[in-house]
């Protein structure tokens, strides 16, 4: 094989294999800034997990090792339940962030058309995950719903006079109203007690996506007047794949799976104990260091937001400056493409995410930048960085060591793909 | 990487060779479902996966690239505009040209990588030369022949030194589960392999006739003239046989008239070739005549020829005649060499005359 020419410099790319380098067991070897995707288990929630995982029995079952399995649940569900505000009745276990979204969006929807055929307006915020975001468009397509799409600001916030308007135009057609606590792409946090103090006066179900909030911001399920309230295990420090919607306990919701019955007549399927228990201790930990973590993690973020707008002069910030989860910064730079620089910075050890959703790999422009009114190459020109209860100010210097460079090439690759377009 | 076992086995090489390879797939449908088409194709969510995992074991990162939009306009769209206008493209040819060694590799350059490498059956050695693979079966330097001196300097072709059988056993003895998969042949974006259907359903029907060069008879229809190719001979469906009773081909297209002409098979001979757009693949323009061997299709044989420039055109004159030759094609020039015949050139095929061994005048005219 012949030796290439070398255009630039090659020392960007030698001997840094970065997959020769990666070691999935070292933290403090890494530079992890995508904690919103997943964050590492806290020590006490592995142990956890890995105790009960030694233990026997289904929750289900009648026998002491049953009832053993079925103590842990529900031990758990009081120990979440005091965590966010609710009572335990009101707790539902399921796999996660996208079944309880799922869940809430159509069950409720089902359950309230059903006791009114009138009921077929979903009221939703434009700037949900896709776990909410398709479920809408799904009863849309599939069960004649129709959907009033609450605009955002600048900084991604929902507008509520939009909500008054809808709930005053539409308010006997609804069937229920969706807006996320806290934005998982900018880390926008909405004003949900006002939202939810609209519907009720509306007679209207709020649900809410607080997954990305819980452990960052209060969450306080009773106060916050919701019906609904979606949180997950591994953005919290538990483990992926459990999670529970919390639902209020005079709140209808059809099943989407059925079965045993195990939660509440509302969600089947036998109970996965480790995972609860394991889930249950990072959201008591979480809830409980809260405030210790936000003055934390949100210094960091301070420092990474003025890091990263000192090594590069044209860095946009979005989302509200002030009103934002403390672990999340997340930038637009004009002229790069977010993808380009995830790569280039990814083959220097760090791991960050351009924030939008994937198919088959392929980053789309995010619907929320676009809900925030940027055009299609601001929207794709951002990055998202996310810190968590690992972070240490190192990283932050890490990631400014790195990002000029990185930027510098990712311009030059946009100004390729802008001279062809 | 496309999900195959050559582009697997050329990253794998790569690394091996110390090169700091990262692997990247391209995205050619924003739906790629709609291209998914089973064993065919190289675009499906499949393809991408068995790509991803190649990755994995050779050890190098690994990401998808989204040249959906570039691929649509330069390769898919530019195909069908060809066909419309009564020639026959060759889309990997295209493809190469536009975006393999034209988008990735800009951008890749723009991002601090050197080159791009590709798992095509070519030769490209330490002394820049391009030549065809020793698999002769599977040699693809046609389909590179395309690419400038500048695009060839940036690029490396591991592969071309073994046949595709060693490629294979290297593939398994690597554990690369592609190792067994089957190659693929037809165009990647025509799911089904039908490429009559796929212009019908983006250009339409346009009934016309089909006419006899030697009557000037209509001796049939079509329902579109892009569905044909110079020296196609079945589906003619002719409602009356030749008066000689011989078959008869496809000999022209003519979009204006949206007529298809046919005619007997040596109507079809051809020696002299113009090309349009010529890359000269050393680098400089030959100033005299060259006595050499040129390729008129994709796995077609080669024909001794003198090429030379005229007009800014390259003007192949054929020592014997070839039939079916098509515009829209590439035609090759290459310099036999005992150790992998040489491309010197290529440019797009844009008419070609039977000016006769004896200088008779051309017989069927410009097709
Ligand atoms: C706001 C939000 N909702 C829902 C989800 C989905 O949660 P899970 O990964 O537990 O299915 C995520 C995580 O990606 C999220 O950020």
């Amino acid at each position: 094989m012949p030796t290439p020419i070398r255009l630039f410099d090659a020392a960007f790319w030698t001997g840094r294999r970065v997959e020769d380098r990666y070691r999935p067991d070292r933290l403090d070897a890494m530079t992890y800034l995508d904690h919103a995707a997943t964050t590492p288990m806290l020590p006490e929630a592995l142990d956890a997990y890995v105790a009960t995982a030694r233990e026997l029995g289904n929750a289900s079952s009648l026998h002491a090792p049953g009832r053993y399995a079925r103590r842990r649940v529900e031990e758990s569900r009081e120990r979440i339940a005091a965590a966010l505000g609710a009572r335990p009745s009101e707790v539902i276990f399921t796999s996660g962030g996208t079944e309880s979204d799922n869940l809430a969006v159509k069950g409720i929807f089902w359950a309230r058309r059903a006791v009114d055929p009138a009921r077929t307006r979903i009221i939703a915020s434009a700037v949900e995950h896709h776990a909410v975001l398709d479920s809408v468009e799904w009863l849309v397509r599939h069960e004649g719903a129709t959907v009033t799409w609450l605009p955002v600001d600048g900084v991604g916030r929902v507008e509520v006079d939009a909500l008054r308007v809808a709930l005053d135009e539409y308010g006997d057609e609804v069937a229920l109203a969706t807006v996320m606590w806290a934005n998982n792409e900018v880390g926008t946090v909405q004003p949900v007690a006002e939202l939810a103090g609209l519907c009720a006066g509306r007679g209207v179900p709020l649900h809410t996506d607080a997954v990305q909030a819980v452990s960052q911001v209060p969450v306080d399920f009773a106060g916050s007047g919701a019906a609904a309230l979606t949180v997950t295990g591994h953005k919290l420090g538990g483990p992926v794949g459990v999670g529970a919607l919390v639902l209020g306990r005079d709140v209808e919701c059809t099943p989407l799976l059925h079965g045993g019955g195990q939660e509440r007549d509302v969600r089947s399927g036998t109970l996965d104990v480790p995972g609860i228990v394991a889930f249950a201790t990072a959201v008591e930990i979480a809830v409980k260091g809260r405030a210790e973590y936000a003055a934390r993690v949100g210094s960091i973020r301070d420092a990474l937001v003025a890091g990263v707008r000192e090594a590069v002069p044209g860095a946009v910030l979005n989302g509200d400056p002030i009103d934002r989860l403390p672990g999340n910064a997340h930038f637009s730079f004009p002229g790069c493409e977010g993808d380009a620089l995830l790569l280039l910075l990814d083959a220097q050890g760090i791991a960050c995410s351009t924030g939008s959703a994937c198919s088959a790999g392929v980053a789309q422009p995010s619907h929320v930048l676009l809900a925030m009114g940027a055009d299609d190459d601001r929207a794709r020109s951002s990055l998202r960085f996310t810190l968590g209860h690992t972070s240490t100010p190192g990283e932050v210097d890490a990631l400014v060591a790195a990002l000029p460079a990185a930027v510098e090439r990712a311009r030059r690759a946009g100004a390729v793909r802008a001279a062809r377009a | 990487m496309s999900g195959g076992v050559d582009s697997a086995v050329a990253a794998a090489r790569a690394a091996a060779a110390g090169y700091d390879v990262t692997g990247v797939h391209l995205a050619l449908s924003r739906n790629p479902q709609t291209y998914r088409s089973g064993a065919r194709g190289c675009c499906t969510l499949e393809d991408a996966r068995d790509a991803r995992r190649a990755a994995d074991v050779i050890g190098i990162p690994f990401y998808v690239w989204d040249m959906a939009e570039r691929f649509h306009e330069d390769v898919v769209d530019d195909f069908v505009a060809e066909y419309a206008a009564g020639r026959t493209p060759n889309p990997c040819l295209r493809c190469n040209e536009k975006i393999k060694f034209a988008a990735v590799l800009d951008r890749a350059l723009a991002l601090g990588f050197d080159a791009v490498v590709t798992g095509h059956h070519a030769r490209l050695g330490a002394d820049g030369l391009l030549r065809r693979s020793v698999d002769l079966g599977k040699d693809q330097s046609y389909v590179l022949a395309v690419l400038t001196r500048e695009q060839l300097d940036h690029s490396i072709f591991p592969l071309g030194d073994s046949t595709k059988a060693d490629v294979r056993a290297e593939a398994a003895r690597r554990d690369l589960a592609v190792a067994d998969k089957p190659d693929s042949h037809d165009i990647c974006f025509i799911a089904d392999g039908d490429t009559r259907g796929f212009l019908h359903g983006k250009l339409g029907a346009t009934p016309g006739d089909i006419v006899d060069a030697t009557t000037g008879e209509v001796v049939g229809t079509h329902e579109g003239a892009y569905a044909y190719t110079v020296g196609q001979r079945r589906g003619l469906d002719l409602r009356r046989p030749a008066a000689d009773g011989r078959p008869r081909y496809v000999l022209s297209i003519t979009p204006v008239t949206n007529t298809v002409t046919v005619g007997p098979a040596e109507a079809l001979e051809v020696d002299r070739v113009y090309g349009e757009r010529p890359v000269w693949t050393g680098g400089s323009v030959p100033a005299a005549d060259v006595e050499c061997e040129v390729q008129l299709r994709a796995h077609g044989a080669p024909v001794p020829a003198t090429v030379r420039v005229e007009d800014g055109r390259l003007v192949a004159s054929l020592h014997r005649p070839a039939r079916g030759i098509a515009a829209g094609q590439a035609v090759v020039a290459y310099r036999p060499d005992p150790a992998g015949d040489v491309v010197l050139g290529s440019a797009t095929i844009a008419t070609t005359e039977r000016a006769g061994a004896a200088g008779s005048p051309a017989s069927g005219g410009t097709h």
